[in-house]
This record gives structure tokens, C-alpha cells and sequence, in this order.
């Protein structure tokens, strides 16, 4: 294939990938009554901010997206102390039955949530986490892909480290804290980063665990406006673009790691 | 559960198995599981072949390739319920863009979400365009382990692109790619929010799929313990795929 043949088609394919993106964002930058109608314009007209506006003003909005936030910031940091725990345990220490303990998390893995969402529910229930926004940080917070992430990169810290600062008298929550979580540095950030993406865009857990509006998280208030007979669809376009930009922060904070063709799923940080 | 008659309302008790007896009857649990196994067939092929030649596409390192990849990945970052309002935004029939491009071409609007046949091709697509750059990358990393070293002697040897591709990239890959048929098929056979926003399972019940109706008789129809038997078939499914990957991969090392 020509040199010009394939920038030509990279180019044409992003076009498809970005386009219902930029599509989005541009409609929620247009008054209402250019959204519907005819001739369609490409670029609003008249661009406002007034969707946005009303799309605040609206009741919850302000309520999800709070909500959303707390999720994810709390459940992050929740995900990131046990994992690194776990993983400094299960790296560093010798005990009896430690690597069954370890595939047993690992196993847990490939028992999707769709498969158990019934007996969840019910457990969660009998808890009373239902309807409460713990029991959407609690539950799913002792991620095992970041137990994993965390004991692969503490396995690499040399034992001789944990060994002198033991002969040093140092307590064992000292070395954890003044040598391994220092050390576990890039890897936490992974983790960090990975963790509040995966709980800013969760669906089905809060799903199952929220009912009530006001407990609601953006994703699921966006997935309960389009199940309404009549969408405000000048509404919805400024608060999905406004769900959006974490995840397009977090892209850009990320694309480095594309464009030095650090590959591998870009988990491998 | 699933041996129980579980109710939130009216309370439970114990069935045996008459949930599964129950089960072989439900026409609607049959036509759901159908429609899993059409949306799966259609979007794993898919997925891999696309995710494979953008990633040849892209494996190269050249000016500009990290920011194609970028883009490409992007969609995958995007929670699938943004994902599908944008689509629904797009696709709509009255004042979406891709019918008035149509129009202006000079074609008849389609119906992408309200005919059965493409709803589910339409979800088929956008699985695609929001997964496929997930896959790709772990191609990349797959394609930038084979040593340039194999291609240099191929092509002293005479050989084209095309056999190089055939002989030497496709089999060293064949780990990678039995790893994305399988997690492909996982993810594909547990879908469920991109169909909730898009098409909540219509027009009908054409584009409903198993887990859509476990959701729906579990909770909405409070009937647990029937929902939790339609869990453990589902549970069985994926568990026999992901045994087939076990066993493939096996082989795979026993013939070397």
C-alpha cells in the first residue's frame, strides 16, 4: 500500500471515530430550535450555551453529578489502598495457601456481574446498602485487576529493601507506608487512573444498587432521560457532553502513552 | 436461587428444578438467547478482523501513527451509555444526520432503530466503533513483539507482503487473536447497556437479549429465583467458551 494510499485511509477512519463525538458537541453548542430544523446546519448558527444552562438549572442535575463524583473519587481511593495492600501481601509475604488465594481472586474475574446480578441484589438488600451510594462504592472496590496490576509491580521492589528496613526495627506499616507505597508509585497512578474511569462510566452496578432519583450518578440519570417518552434532547446533549469531558481529561492525560507507542492495552504503565 | 421460587413481595421456597422445567417452555427466554447468539456471531468476526487490520494498519511506528491510535481509541473510553445516546442522536429518523445525508443523496431515510433487522444491525456497528480500538491496541502490542528480523529474511527470500502476512504474522498471533475471540465473546454475550439506551430492547422484542430479560423478569417482574436460573445459563455459556479457550490454547502449545 502507498504511503499517501494509507495516511488517506487513517485519516478517512478518524473522521468515523471522531465525528459522532464532535457531532454531539456541537449539537449541545445549538439552540433548540436549530436542532430541529430542516435544513440540518453543520455548525450551530447561532452557538449558545443555553442548554447547558437550562440543563443545571434543572432540578437533579447538579444532585448526579455530585453523586457521580463522590463515587468515583471515594471508590478510587478505597480501590487504591486495598489493592496496593493486597498486592504488597500477596508479593511479599510467605504464607500457606498464598498463590490459591491469589488465582482465586484472579478467577473471580471471569464471573461477569450480568451472571450474578440476582444474588447480589438480594445481599445487598439484606445489607441495606440498597439505594445508598456506599453500596455502590463498597461492593465492587477490591477491583482483582488492580490486585493484580499492584502485585506484579510490588513483586519487582527487591526484598533486601523490606529486609533492612525490618533489621531497622521498622514496624510493618511503616515499611508499607514509607517504602512500598512510595515505590508502588507508578503503578498506583495506573490504578488511580483505570479506577476512576471504570466507576465514572459504570452502569449496571449502580443500576441495581440506585432506584431513588436523588442517589442517582450521571450515567444512570442519562440512561433513565432517554427511557422517557419525550426526550428533551437539548437537555441531554449538554449533559452527556458534560459526562464526557473526566473521561476526555483523563484521554488526554493518557495519549502520551499512544503516541510513544507505549502499547499493550495501556495497562502496562 | 435458582432452585428457589424468590419473590421480594411474596416471599420464597424451595422448588427443585422446576425454574429450569420452566425455562425449556419460555418462548421469550428462547428468542432472547437466539438473538444473544445472532448479536455474538455477527460482532466477534467482526471486532477481530477489523481490530486486526487497523492495528496492521498501524503497528508501524511513523509520523502521526500514536495519534491515529489515539483517536481510535477514544471511543473505548466513553461510558456505553454516551455512547449510545450519541448514536440515538445521530441515527434518528426524523432529524438525524446520517438521514438527512441520505436525503440529500437523494435516498429514502432508513429506519436504523425502529426496523428489527437494523436495530440490531445498527447495534452491531456501534459495538464495533466503541469496541474495536480496545482490541486493536492489544493487536498492536501482539504485532510489535514479532522481531523484524522474520520479515527482513522473508522479503530477502523473495516473498511478498501477503505471504509474510499469511506465513509469519498470523501464526505468531494466533495467541493474541484467541485471546480477543474470547474476551470479544464474553463481552458480547453480557451487553446490555449500549441496547438499553439505544433501542430498550425494541421495536418488540427483536433487539432484546438474554440479559435484558433476566433483568427484566428479576426485578421488574419479581420473579428471583426464574431470574437467577436464566443467570446460571448464561453463567454456563460463558463458562463453556471460556473452556474452549483453555482447550484451544493448550493444543496450541502442545503442537509446538
Amino acid at each position: 500500500m502507498s504511503k499517501a494510499l494509507r495516511y488517506g485511509l487513517l485519516a478517512l477512519l478518524s473522521c468515523a471515530f471522531l465525528f459522532p463525538i464532535l457531532w454531539v458537541i456541537i449539537s449541545s453548542l445549538k439552540p433548540q430550535s436549530e436542532l430541529f430544523t430542516y435544513p440540518l446546519t453543520i455548525l450551530p448558527q447561532n452557538p449558545t450555551i443555553l442548554n447547558y444552562v437550562s440543563a443545571f438549572a434543572s432540578g437533579d442535575f447538579i444532585a448526579y453529578f455530585k453523586n457521580s463524583i463522590f463515587v468515583a473519587v471515594v471508590a478510587t481511593l478505597i480501590t487504591i489502598t486495598i489493592n496496593v495492600m493486597a498486592g504488597y501481601a500477596l508479593s511479599k509475604f510467605y504464607f500457606k495457601g498464598r498463590d490459591f488465594i491469589f488465582y482465586m481472586m484472579i478467577g473471580t474475574l471471569m464471573i461477569p456481574l450480568q451472571a450474578i446480578m440476582v444474588p447480589i441484589f438480594l445481599l445487598l438488600k439484606n445489607l441495606g446498602l440498597l439505594n445508598s451510594l456506599w453500596g455502590v462504592i463498597i461492593p465492587p472496590a477490591a477491583t482483582p485487576t488492580g490486585v493484580f496490576l499492584a502485585r506484579q509491580y510490588i513483586q519487582t521492589i527487591p526484598d533486601s529493601f523490606i529486609e533492612a528496613a525490618r533489621i531497622d526495627g521498622a514496624r510493618e506499616f511503616l515499611i508499607f507506608r514509607k517504602i512500598i507505597a512510595p515505590l508502588a508509585k507508578p503503578i498506583i497512578a495506573t490504578i488511580a487512573i483505570f479506577s476512576f474511569m471504570w466507576r465514572w462510566n459504570d452502569f449496571l452496578w449502580p443500576f441495581i444498587v440506585i432506584s431513588a432519583k436523588r442517589k442517582m450518578t450521571l450515567q444512570l440519570a442519562l440512561a433513565n432521560f432517554v427511557g422517557q417518552y419525550q426526550i428533551n434532547w437539548a437537555n441531554l446533549l449538554a449533559m452527556t457532553v458534560v459526562t464526557m469531558i473526566p473521561m476526555i481529561v483523563v484521554f488526554i492525560v493518557l495519549q502520551k502513552y499512544f503516541v510513544t507507542g507505549l502499547t499493550a492495552g495501556g495497562v502496562k504503565a | 436461587m435458582s432452585l428457589y421460587d424468590w419473590s421480594i413481595l411474596s416471599g420464597s421456597g424451595f422448588v427443585g428444578f422446576k425454574n429450569f422445567e420452566k425455562l425449556l417452555g419460555d418462548a421469550m427466554f428462547w428468542k432472547t438467547l437466539a438473538s444473544t447468539f445472532v448479536y455474538v456471531i455477527f460482532v466477534v468476526p467482526l471486532l477481530v478482523v477489523f481490530a486486526l487490520g487497523l492495528a496492521l494498519l498501524l503497528s508501524k511506528e511513523g509520523k502521526g501513527m500514536g495519534l491515529f491510535r489515539a483517536f481510535y481509541y477514544l471511543p473505548t473510553m466513553l461510558s456505553l451509555i454516551i455512547v449510545g445516546i450519541a448514536w440515538r442522536w445521530i441515527l434518528g429518523f426524523d432529524l438525524g444526520i446520517f438521514n438527512y445525508i441520505l436525503k440529500l443523496a437523494g435516498q429514502k431515510p432508513v429506519s436504523w432503530l425502529t426496523n428489527g433487522a437494523m436495530a440490531n444491525a445498527s447495534l452491531i456497528m456501534v459495538t464495533i466503533w466503541t469496541r474495536v480500538g480496545y482490541f486493536m491496541m492489544m493487536f498492536i502490542g501482539g504485532l510489535q513483539a514479532i522481531p523484524g528480523t522474520y520479515y527482513e529474511a522473508a522479503e530477502m527470500d523473495g516473498a511478498t507482503k501477503w505471504i509474510a502476512l499469511r506465513r509469519i504474522t498470523l501464526p505468531l498471533l494466533r495467541p493474541m487473536i484467541l485471546v480477543v475471540v474470547v474476551l470479544s465473546t464474553i463481552e458480547a454475550f453480557k451487553s446490555y447497556e449500549l441496547i438499553y439506551v439505544m433501542t430498550q430492547g425494541g421495536p418488540g422484542s427483536s433487539t432484546k437479549f438474554l440479559v435484558q430479560y433476566i433483568y427484566q423478569v428479576a426485578f421488574e417482574e419479581d420473579r428471583l429465583g426464574y431470574g437467577a436460573a436464566m443467570s446460571v445459563v448464561l453463567l454456563a455459556v460463558i463458562g463453556l467458551f471460556t473452556a474452549i479457550q483453555f482447550i484451544a490454547q493448550k493444543n496450541e502449545y502442545t503442537n509446538e
